[in-house]
């Protein structure tokens, strides 16, 4: 029964981890962009959360209302007025600014908020459980978040899917160049992407803020998961990104179960695994090279 | 006044010049041929109309306003829309979205996705696949109905021959003549002389970059375009 609970719980994380990757890929798709600081915007979300836990007397959930918006604004400005300038020049403009995002990110704030750990207090249900009988139980947070990436990965899905805004992602993903000729202006595109990326992470900040402690250098590790859901899953794929995450946390919990300190280790050798057996993950969208 | 004035124009890749001072007019309703061989700049000039190669001398005006050295997506919204060459299709959206794609930034006028439907059925009957499902022939009238959906006031069309079978050409170009019938302004550039000089009032022949010949198709005698064409 132990064992089958590290497996629910680590599906249920997987619904984080997809969190965090969503932007990431979502970003990544469009431009061709790798987001080096991604994980530092979500410590950022929740850092501002914070503020506006103890500023406003907010519960953390819903000063997520303010946050995500302020985030989507964040991104959009980012693009416009910086990360649109590095496009067409190869990946590593982009990789560059992007850690020095990081950097700058992580040291402001630690002279805004020190090194001291914080936590999202949502007032009760991050501690609640739901007895799903024979003993196992599961965190009706955990649930919540888990439903919540799922939503959110379907929402985005309909998005790109059926919306003008979607087909212009997929056109300007495919061809930039003839997309402009079409009439779409892919440098405000891409600041709806980035707005639209950072609106997600900034979730997935609150959501592990509430989870679990945090402090100003958490970011980076957040990057790291989000990348192993992302190449487990395959690039362009969505679902394959919750897969990917599912994956990840299963790893992960089931990992930890074998020995408490071998959690991160184990994802990242099936991360590994899969990098060896499928490079382009599990379900990477089949592309035509010509 | 003409819909479209060039003037002069001269455009540039780095160091290496394209086009030399070429001036050119389009009436409202015309459509007009550029005709030359391979290197001409017939492509370089169509680009740089549709903004995407900057003017770096020489004016462009659309119906009396200077619109040089805008973005292609600024273009549009004025009216004029690029068929580029080799059709470019947008291999992950499906025919019908091709289509939208193009009414991105639509101005009001007569192309509808129904209309374009009826020009070219296959295009219904195939809406569903990937667009680059399509034979050539088809994605050269995907891409033509793409750009119909902004309802150009001046839809340019680049090579719509290129690497197509003589029967598919011939109903390309009698489709162009419909569609300049329902008043579409379109200037034609193309290598295949014998198709274009069927369908346009007055050609254009540019060589190394500048208009070698220009005139009314019917006033121009074959030693005339040879000659204007390769030199002589």
């Amino acid at each position: 029964m132990a064992w089958l609970d590290a497996v629910v719980q680590g599906i249920l994380l997987g619904g984080l981890y997809a969190l965090f990757a969503t932007g990431l890929s979502l970003i990544f798709g469009v431009m061709r962009l790798v987001n080096l600081a991604h994980g530092d915007f979500s410590i950022l979300a929740a850092f501002l959360a914070v503020v506006a836990v103890h500023a406003l007397e907010l519960n953390p959930l819903v000063a997520l209302a303010l946050v995500a918006p302020i985030m989507a604004v964040v991104g959009y400005g980012l693009q416009r007025l910086v990360l649109n300038r590095l496009l067409g020049r190869g990946i590593l403009p982009a990789v560059l600014v992007t850690f020095g995002f990081s950097v700058v990110i992580q040291n402001g704030l630690l002279q805004i908020f020190s090194a001291d750990s914080q936590r999202l207090n949502p007032g009760g249900i991050e501690t609640a459980s739901l007895a799903l009988g024979g003993g196992l139980a599961v965190g009706w947070f955990s649930l919540l978040t888990f439903v919540l990436a799922v939503v959110l990965l379907g929402a985005l899905q309909l998005l790109i899917g059926r919306s003008a805004i979607g087909r212009a992602f997929r056109a300007s993903s495919d061809d930039g160049d003839t997309a402009e000729l079409m009439g779409i202006d892919n440098r405000r595109l891409y600041g709806f992407a980035m707005a639209l990326s950072l609106a997600i992470v900034a979730i997935a900040g609150v959501v592990l803020g509430i989870r679990t402690t945090f402090t100003f250098a958490s970011g980076p590790d957040r990057l790291l998961f989000a990348f192993e859901a992302v190449i487990i899953g395959g690039l362009g794929s969505l679902w394959g990104t919750l897969v990917g995450g599912v994956i990840l946390g299963v790893a992960q919990t089931v990992g930890a179960k074998l020995s408490p300190g071998w959690g991160v280790l184990t994802g990242h050798l099936v991360f590994l695994a899969v990098l060896l057996l499928r490079p382009s993950g599990l379900f990477a969208k089949a592309r035509r090279v010509d | 006044m003409s819909l479209l004035a060039v003037r002069e124009l001269s455009t540039f890749y780095g160091d290496f010049q394209a086009l030399f001072g070429i001036s050119l007019e389009v009436a409202e309703g015309e459509t007009v041929a550029v005709i030359g061989a391979n290197g001409a700049g017939k492509t370089t000039f169509l680009r740089t109309l549709a903004g995407a190669l900057p003017a770096a001398r020489g004016s462009i005006a659309l119906a009396g306003q200077l619109v040089g050295n805008r973005p292609p997506h600024a273009l549009v919204d004025l009216g004029i829309v690029l068929v580029p060459e080799g059709r470019k299709i947008f291999p992950s959206l499906s025919v019908r979205e091709n289509l939208e794609i193009g009414a991105f930034r639509r101005r009001p006028g007569p192309w509808t996705l129904e209309r374009i439907h009826r020009l070219f059925p296959i295009l219904d009957e195939r809406r569903d696949q990937p667009g680059t499902n399509l034979s050539g022939g088809e994605q050269q009238m995907l891409a033509i109905g793409r750009g119909l959906m902004a309802n150009p006031r001046l839809l340019l069309v680049d090579e719509i021959s290129l690497g197509l079978a003589p029967v598919v050409v011939k109903h390309l170009y009698a489709v162009l003549t419909d569609i300049a019938r329902e008043g579409t302004t379109l200037l034609v550039v193309e290598q295949d002389v014998s198709q274009v000089l069927a369908v346009a009032q007055r050609v254009y022949c540019f060589r190394k970059g500048a208009v070698s010949l220009a005139g009314a198709p019917e006033r121009l005698s074959r030693a005339e375009i040879a000659a204007a064409y390769f030199g002589a």
